[in-house]
């Protein structure tokens, strides 16, 4: 009885500490329409904060909590909700979630560079030490104000909401957010405010949890997930039913704790340790709520996304894959073996990156797992009979396309956010419970054999990263003829309108399914094909967040894209090396790409992409431009230039010369023009290719950095000289009549339309 | 010998409102059926009921004396049920051939690119096939809704206003269209609020206010009934 009353307590605890996070994600998707993947992270960067003035600098708690709660937290969320979010009305879900996954991304690397594991003293309660007895059992005073809070903001946001002019505004921008404004309220201010004091409630929660599980990025940030898990009881609308959610979560947290240390419960099921069990029970709570909600409905009102959606061609796909072999191997020779094993690295997240395209991009599905079906991948190839042959690689990838289908099926009555939601449920799910078994895992890495092909080592790195381009390519390939089939045609339709869809005849069930066993296939292709010892970590949550991040920022429904967000990956690492404290800026990277997203949803490759389409066009153009790549590899063949200045030559040969090659040749401008940029890009060339990099520059990351300066300038300033179309500003037709008066047409015209004349 | 598509007694409660209260509608083939009303009379209600996008409080939709009530929207598509949409809903990022060829496809259509390019040039918009979706102006997009619904091989066609964005042109020959759909066996269902096209085209007209069917028959009688001239031009 004593022990019963013991968890109880312990369980409301962390069920008020959930409510109190939960609802702050409540009030925000019902202001604004979107789902907060970052208020873990903002509980996350308060308690840190909180510790910082309280523990380090030694500052009175009240004092310390007023500022970062009452100041810092509110300016916070207002400055997010005003930079980042706000631009993101009109945007498809995909681009939302990734946005805030971004800010999530950003803030863990933000913690990990301002506050190392090393120096992070104890976190205490309030009022540590101090203690009630109810009921025979000792509850401390933290646990009680832990509870307290929760109470103070069920009834404070109650009375906000309904009793306030501001409440009443943000719930009427829900309602019907340009009715609002017609009515004079101010829906971007209430959104504003709903942040801000979002971000307090993320604050206060997270500090309340630090000191019941410490002071940690992770546990911290994942809060999130609990918050979730409550919110959702609540489909992301109703407060009470979401404090119910948070308290049944707390309640089951608290028993399970109590059954695992209890000697009648097993230690090992099946093989496996039951010691995760707690960590993963808000991700089994958040799977089962999510499961049972109601059928999505179809609605109408498809979004009309401006997004440019090219079909992929053949000529350009194969030309595309050959030149990545090609480049590959002729790049590794001249790699160091530690160059060598990067590249290969970042060709894996690569493939990994290229299941994002089917399901994402295509289908319009937002996976949050790719490296957990990658992780699958390679455990399963490590751990069968035949492992390393052939066939082995073949049945890893069936069974985890297979689990791919089956962890979609329950998660296919969902749509958008809550789909999104469910893969990462499912991700930390395989993290906790099978990633980080001993047994799984040994030690916390497996051994995944290299693949044996007759003639072939794949021990060998030079052997292994050609492959991996290889296998890339092919992926691709078999990417474009799904999206040139009639599947793929299925899918960009479901994504486009799954009204419409059902009302031609199509099985969204189906089509999702499929959507997502294709992508759980190409994802063990990269889990089993990056070969030597592998650690669970590579595989974990936290590693796919980035990944999801950089395609969306490429491009995802582009294979270009997912190239791109895998290689940038792979490289941001690179650049760590640049100079060591200057590594945790790359930490903040990819969080940052992801936020950047807001301005130009549909992925920077395309637009790349759009520079190339000249060159394609213009024979001549072609033969210079590999002409000029087959003699940067022969001069370094040679000896003439370091291995360093043909990576900087063919970069900015391909990527600054080769772009306007079109214009150069056969322009407009005139030709004294031509000729004067194409001696200047010329000269860029001598300095790209003729200054020895490797001695000039001692980080690779310098050199990497020097590339992208050197293209950055070179490529945008030649085109500008030679463009020659005048440019006149688009007259906008809404303004006719105010900056100019009407034409009698324009007269008769407008007549028409309202009917005033036949 | 019953009509091909039979709406019985359907009522849709949102809440305490009635967007459609004990609706009694039929479409045969070989006719054009208009369905007018004011806004807000629950004729979109109606057509997302009659495809299953929407469930109904009560009342049944049978097809070809076939209970379809229960059936989701893509079975009921499968049997031979095709509309448009009020508010355009194309495959945006598709070109405007795709958009017509998946519908073609999910029909079984043998040659599913011929069909798609034939059923553009029949509504109208052949040339523009290669067309980004998403880049169409309003009435060419009407047009093309109309060309992948025919895509479905469908025994009824509903259509949600489509004659709004179109020119007077246009709206000619889209009557011109609909009528020869009927000549061909189809069961035409048309929402429109271009009176001078359903006074034109239609068989039968349905009147629709406040969620009742107010008053049916041919496009004289309608015009000189009572109700409707209250409903359209409010209490005498």
């Amino acid at each position: 009885m004593q022990q019963l009353i013991a968890y109880t307590i312990i369980g409301l605890t962390t069920g008020a500490i959930y409510a109190v996070a939960a609802s702050g994600l409540v009030v925000t998707y019902t202001t604004s329409g979107i789902f907060n993947f970052a208020h873990g992270a903002t509980g996350m960067l308060a308690a840190f904060t909180y510790w910082q003035f309280r523990y380090a600098w030694g500052w009175p708690a009240p004092l310390a909590l007023l500022l970062v709660l009452g100041v810092i937290a509110p300016l916070f969320g207002a400055l997010v909700e005003r930079v980042v979010l706000r631009n993101l009305r009109d945007t498809a879900e995909v681009v939302k979630v990734t946005v805030t996954v971004g800010l999530t991304v950003a803030m863990i690397g933000l913690a990990t560079w301002l506050w190392p594991p090393a120096n992070r003293e104890r976190f205490k309660g309030f009022f540590d030490g101090n203690s009630v007895e109810i009921f025979g059992v000792n509850v401390s005073w933290h646990k009680l104000i832990a509870f307290g809070c929760a109470i103070a903001v069920a009834v404070g946001l109650r009375l906000v909401l309904y009793k306030t002019r501001l409440g009443i505004a943000m719930r009427a921008a829900v309602d019907d957010r340009n009715l609002a404004e017609l009515n004079g309220a101010r829906p971007g201010f209430a959104s504003m405010v709903a942040w801000a004091g979002s971000a307090s409630l993320a604050g206060l929660a997270g500090i309340l949890l630090a000191a019941e599980v410490g002071l940690n990025i992770v546990p911290l940030t994942l809060l999130v997930v609990s918050a979730y898990s409550a919110a959702i009881v609540g489909r992301l609308r109703s407060l009470p039913w979401t404090f119910v959610g948070a308290l049944i979560l707390g309640l089951l947290e608290a028993y399970t704790l109590w059954a695992n240390g209890s000697s009648w419960f097993p230690r090992e099921i099946g093989g496996f340790s039951t010691s995760g069990l707690r960590g993963a029970l808000p991700t089994i709570f958040l799977f089962v709520v999510l499961i049972a909600l109601p059928q999505a409905r179809l609605r109408a009102g498809a979004v009309r996304i401006r997004e440019r959606a090219v079909v992929p061609s053949w000529s350009m796909s194969l030309l595309g894959t050959g030149l990545l072999i090609a480049f590959v191997a002729s790049l590794v020779g001249l790699l160091t073996r530690a160059n060598t094993l990067q590249l290969s690295n970042g060709l894996v997240l690569a493939i990994a990156a290229l299941s994002l395209v089917p399901l994402t991009g295509y289908a319009g599905q937002l996976s949050l797992a790719p490296l957990t079906f990658a992780g699958l991948g390679a455990v399963i190839m490590a751990k069968l009979p035949w492992n390393g042959s052939v066939l082995a690689l073949l049945v890893t990838v069936a069974i985890v396309a297979a689990i791919g289908a089956l962890v979609a099926l329950p998660a296919l009555r969902l749509q958008g956010i809550y789909l999104a939601l469910a893969t990462g449920a499912f991700a930390i799910m395989v993290t906790v419970l099978i990633f980080n078994q001993s047994n799984v895992f040994t030690n916390g890495a497996v051994d995944v054999p290299p693949l044996q092909i007759p003639g072939l080592d794949l021990a060998d790195p030079a052997q292994k990263a050609i492959f991996l381009s290889v296998a890339f390519s092919a992926l691709a390939l078999v990417v474009v003829t799904v999206r040139r089939s009639r599947l793929g045609r299925r899918m960009v339709a479901m994504k486009d309108s799954p009204l419409a869809g059902a009302t031609v005849g199509m099985n969204l069930t189906g089509t999702k399914l499929a959507a997502f066993a294709l992508s759980a296939g190409i994802a063990a292709f990269a889990g089993a094909l990056n070969t030597g010892k592998v650690t669970a970590d590579l595989y974990s949550f936290d590693q796919s967040l980035p990944l999801v991040l950089l395609v969306v920022v490429g491009g995802v429904s582009a294979i270009s894209g997912a190239l791109f967000g895998g290689v940038l990956l792979g490289a941001n690492a690179l650049l760590a090396t640049i100079v060591p404290t200057l590594s945790n800026v790359t930490k903040v990277l990819p969080g940052l790409a992801g936020i950047s997203l807001g301005r130009n949803p549909d992925g920077a490759v395309p637009q790349i992409e759009e520079n190339f389409a000249p060159v394609g066009r213009h024979l001549p153009s072609i033969v210079i431009a590999i002409a000029g790549a087959v003699v940067l590899r022969l001069l370094t063949g040679l000896g003439v230039i370091g291995n360093w200045s043909f990576a900087v030559g063919l970069a900015v040969w391909v990527l600054a010369v080769v772009p306007n090659l079109p214009a150069l040749l056969a322009g407009s401008a005139e030709l004294g023009r031509r000729f004067a940029v194409g001696m200047g890009l010329l000269g860029v060339m001598g300095v790209a290719a003729g200054l020895d990099w490797a001695t000039l520059l001692n980080a690779s990351g310098w050199r990497l950095l020097m590339i992208v300066v050197i293209v950055a300038v070179a490529g945008p300033a030649a085109r500008s000289a030679l463009d020659t179309t005048v440019r006149t500003p688009a007259v906008s037709p809404d303004l006719i009549g105010i900056d100019r008066p009407f034409t009698p047409a324009e007269i008769l015209e407008a007549e028409r339309a309202v009917g005033a004349v036949r | 010998m019953s009509a091909t598509l039979e709406v019985t007694g359907v009522s849709v409660h949102f809440g305490g409102v009635t967007a459609v209260d004990d609706a009694h509608i039929s479409a045969d083939a070989g006719s054009v059926t208009g369905l007018i009303g004011p806004n807000g009379a629950g004729k979109t209600t109606l057509f997302n009921v009659i495809t299953g996008v929407q469930p109904a409080t009560t009342g049944t939709v049978t097809l070809e004396g076939t209970d379809i009530s229960r059936l989701p929207t893509f079975r009921r598509a499968r049997l031979g049920m095709a509309r448009t949409f009020q508010r355009l809903e194309l495959f945006w990022t598709l070109s405007v051939l795709d958009n017509v060829l998946v519908a073609a496809e999910q029909a079984g259509d043998p040659t599913p690119a011929e069909t798609a390019q034939r059923l553009l040039e029949r509504v109208g918009v052949g040339q523009l096939a290669g067309e980004q979706a998403g880049s169409l102006p309003t009435g060419s997009a009407r047009l093309v809704e109309v060309a992948r619904a025919l895509a479905c091989e469908p025994k009824v066609l509903l259509l949600d206003e489509p004659a709004s964005g179109l020119d007077e042109t246009e709206t000619r020959q889209l009557g011109v269209l609909l009528r020869s759909l009927a000549g061909e066996g189809l069961a035409v269902l048309l929402v429109e609020h271009d009176m001078s096209l359903v006074m034109e085209i239609c068989d039968t007209v349905s009147v629709l206010d406040l969620g009742r069917v107010i008053a049916s028959g041919t496009p004289a009688e309608v015009r000189a009934h009572p109700m409707v001239i209250e409903a359209y031009l409010g209490a005498a």
